[in-house]
């Protein structure tokens, strides 16, 4: 059996259907059924369309919020029970979370960050290191394989035909050590900001902006666009730009119609979480700077002449 | 009082390209320097931080190659006191030995350790996994992708951000947590910082190798999508022809 892991609330979460549409495949080269397992009824909702025909529900009155040693105790004993060989769910936060306990527990190997697997024993897969910019061909071997898939490589599809789906509630014998990490409370986003991950049009500044004034610029072209300021990690570094604003391998993945990258090198780190842009405009004073060659359109010249002359010309 | 372990990976700092060796099996390194994931260097931060702030010991811990020691001595200046180095002969290590290795150390030790400190992801490798697995072997509790610790009555209070807003996590001590870049801005080490690191003494112990279900075949640099790139102008003149673009591709109206 294959088992997916599948997040939502009152309905599957998108990236979790990419992890099923990947499960479905697999499944359907080995021969095996696909089953899920899931922490609310909602997230079962429609799984009988995408081919999954048994969904266990993770239940116990102990479990309020998230705890991530009890969920995933769930996904330890529906392997156990049901005689899973291949774990899969989307490479988010809880995905990898989840699966790395789980794997820890049940002392299988876990390949973080796939973008393709191949059905066989062992799968043969492709997964991603340096944050994406560099990619691992490798074998996973073992009687229980666990793996997440990269969000947003694979598109989420319905299976050709439907099969019927069996909800079922699961018990696990959950032990206090289980329930010793948990979330105690949330605290919302802040209203009415724009996410740099949602934001149109992203503006972004490097090392090249000079200084944290020398954002006021960027600021003022963001607002004019109605889209978010970001940055390097060097302007995050030095203290310019909270890192709340930085771009990259250790920064946000952004996706904007439109990134204008302002003194910005280009550093593969940094390419990593814009290559989600539609669009590439580089201001820069190096005509061979790298984030120039990977751009769509470029201004070749100092960025503090450039953005507020653009400014000048937008309010015109 | 806390005991402190925070662990480490040297790693090749890349620039602008990654170029591989012949056989297609690492980074070729011969023309780069070595540094640790952003998020390493914000754990070790932490530690030091925390063991300022309540008391107790703070010990930075790779496994790698000897020349991994340059990674403890940037630990070590930036003021973390003492320094271990699992010696490998180098190339990549498994995440299921490297954590077994790790969890076998940190057991070791006479002293048990109250908090082990570890990055979300190494910068190369990014397995998401070697602190839950050290966690699962030395029966700790664990949480991921902190980006805020505060040291509360019988534990720890710890922030991940989620959607925009933020979990708060609490668990009790001894814990291990992994931490993101952001959750502290990490200190430049001193110069009498580096002096001392360059005479301290470094711990060395050959770790053994268990095996890996997760074996590497080859590394692939992805093709990039090549487009041409257009140059709308030099200088503040170009504004108009940036302007027309905006309208073009329907960010300002027309
Ligand atoms: C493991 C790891 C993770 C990392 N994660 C990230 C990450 O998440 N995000 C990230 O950004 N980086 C990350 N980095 C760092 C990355 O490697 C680069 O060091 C960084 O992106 C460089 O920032 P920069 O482009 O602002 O600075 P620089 O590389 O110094 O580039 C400055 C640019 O500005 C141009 N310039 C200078 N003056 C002007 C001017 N007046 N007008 C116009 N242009 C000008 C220059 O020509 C140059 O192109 C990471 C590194 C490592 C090792
Ligand atoms: N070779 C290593 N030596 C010391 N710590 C490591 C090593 N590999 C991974 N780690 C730690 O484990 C974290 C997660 O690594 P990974 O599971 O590979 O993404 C890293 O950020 C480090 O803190």
């Amino acid at each position: 059996m294959i088992l997916v892991l599948v997040e939502g609330e009152a309905a599957p979460a998108e990236v979790s259907l990419e992890a099923v549409t990947l499960a479905r495949r697999l499944a359907g080269g080995l021969g095996l059924p696909l089953e899920a397992v899931a922490y609310d009824a909602g997230a079962a909702e429609g799984l009988g369309a995408h081919g999954v025909s048994r969904v266990h529900v993770v239940r116990d009155e102990r479990l309020g919020d998230y705890a991530p040693e009890a969920w995933a105790e769930g996904v330890v004993e529906v392997v156990r029970r049901r005689g899973a060989s291949i774990v899969v769910a989307s490479g988010s936060d809880r995905g990898q979370e989840l699966l790395a306990h789980a794997a820890a527990q049940l002392d299988a190997p876990f390949a973080a960050n796939c973008v393709e697997v191949r059905a066989g024993d062992p799968l043969e897969l492709v997964r991603q290191r340096w944050g994406g910019s560099l990619l691992e061909e490798a074998r996973l071997s073992g009687p229980v394989k666990l793996l997440t898939l990269v969000p947003r490589v694979l598109a989420a599809e319905p299976a050709a035909e439907g099969v019927d789906l069996v909800v079922e509630e699961l018990r696990p014998e959950l032990r206090d050590e289980h329930l010793r990490v948990r979330v105690a409370r949330h605290e919302e986003p802040e209203p009415g900001k724009v996410l740099l991950t949602d934001a149109k049009v992203v503006v972004g500044g490097g090392r090249g902006v000079g200084s944290a004034e020398g954002f006021g610029s960027l600021e003022e072209l963001a607002n004019l666009l109605g889209g978010a300021v970001g940055g390097s990690r060097v302007v995050t570094n030095l203290g310019w730009r909270s890192h709340a604003d930085q771009i990259g391998q250790t920064g946000a993945r952004i996706a904007p119609r439109l990134y204008i990258a302002c003194g910005i090198s280009g550093a593969i780190q940094h390419m990593v979480g814009c290559r989600g842009a539609k669009r590439i405009l580089a201001i820069n004073t190096d005509r061979h700077a790298p984030m120039v060659a990977r751009a769509d359109y470029a201004v070749i010249g100092d960025v503090q002449e450039i953005v507020p002359a653009l400014v000048a010309e937008l309010r015109r | 009082m806390l005991n402190i372990l925070v662990c480490v990976k040297r790693v090749p700092e890349t620039g602008a390209r990654i170029t591989l060796t012949a056989d297609e099996q690492a980074i070729d390194t011969t023309h780069l320097g070595f540094t640790i994931s952003p998020h390493e260097e914000c754990a070790v931060e932490e530690a030091i931080r925390l063991a300022a702030a309540h008391g107790g010991t703070t010990r930075v811990l790779t496994l790698g190659p000897a020349g991994a020691v340059e990674q403890l001595q940037n630990a070590l200046a930036m003021g973390i006191e003492e320094a271990t180095l699992l010696e490998t002969d180098g190339g990549d290590w498994g995440p299921q030995a490297t954590a077994a290795a790790i969890a076998e150390a940190a057991r070791a030790r006479a002293e048990p350790f109250d908090l082990l400190l570890f990055g979300n992801e190494s910068a190369d490798n990014g397995n998401y996994q070697v602190a839950v697995r050290v966690a699962a072997a030395l029966g700790l509790p664990c949480v991921t992708g902190i980006k805020g610790i505060e040291v509360v009555e019988g534990g720890l209070v710890a922030r991940r951000e989620a959607g925009g807003g933020w979990e708060i996590f609490e668990l009790p001590l001894p814990a291990v947590v992994s931490v993101r870049e952001g959750i502290n801005l990490p200190r430049y080490p001193s110069l009498p910082g580096r002096l001392r690191a360059k005479k301290a003494e470094i711990e060395r112990v050959t770790p053994s190798r268990r095996s890996d279900g997760l074996e590497k075949v080859r590394l692939v640099v992805p093709a990039e999508d090549g487009r041409p790139v257009e140059i709308l102008g030099e200088g503040p003149t170009a504004a108009a022809r940036v302007v027309d673009v905006l309208r073009e591709l329907g960010l300002v109206a027309s």
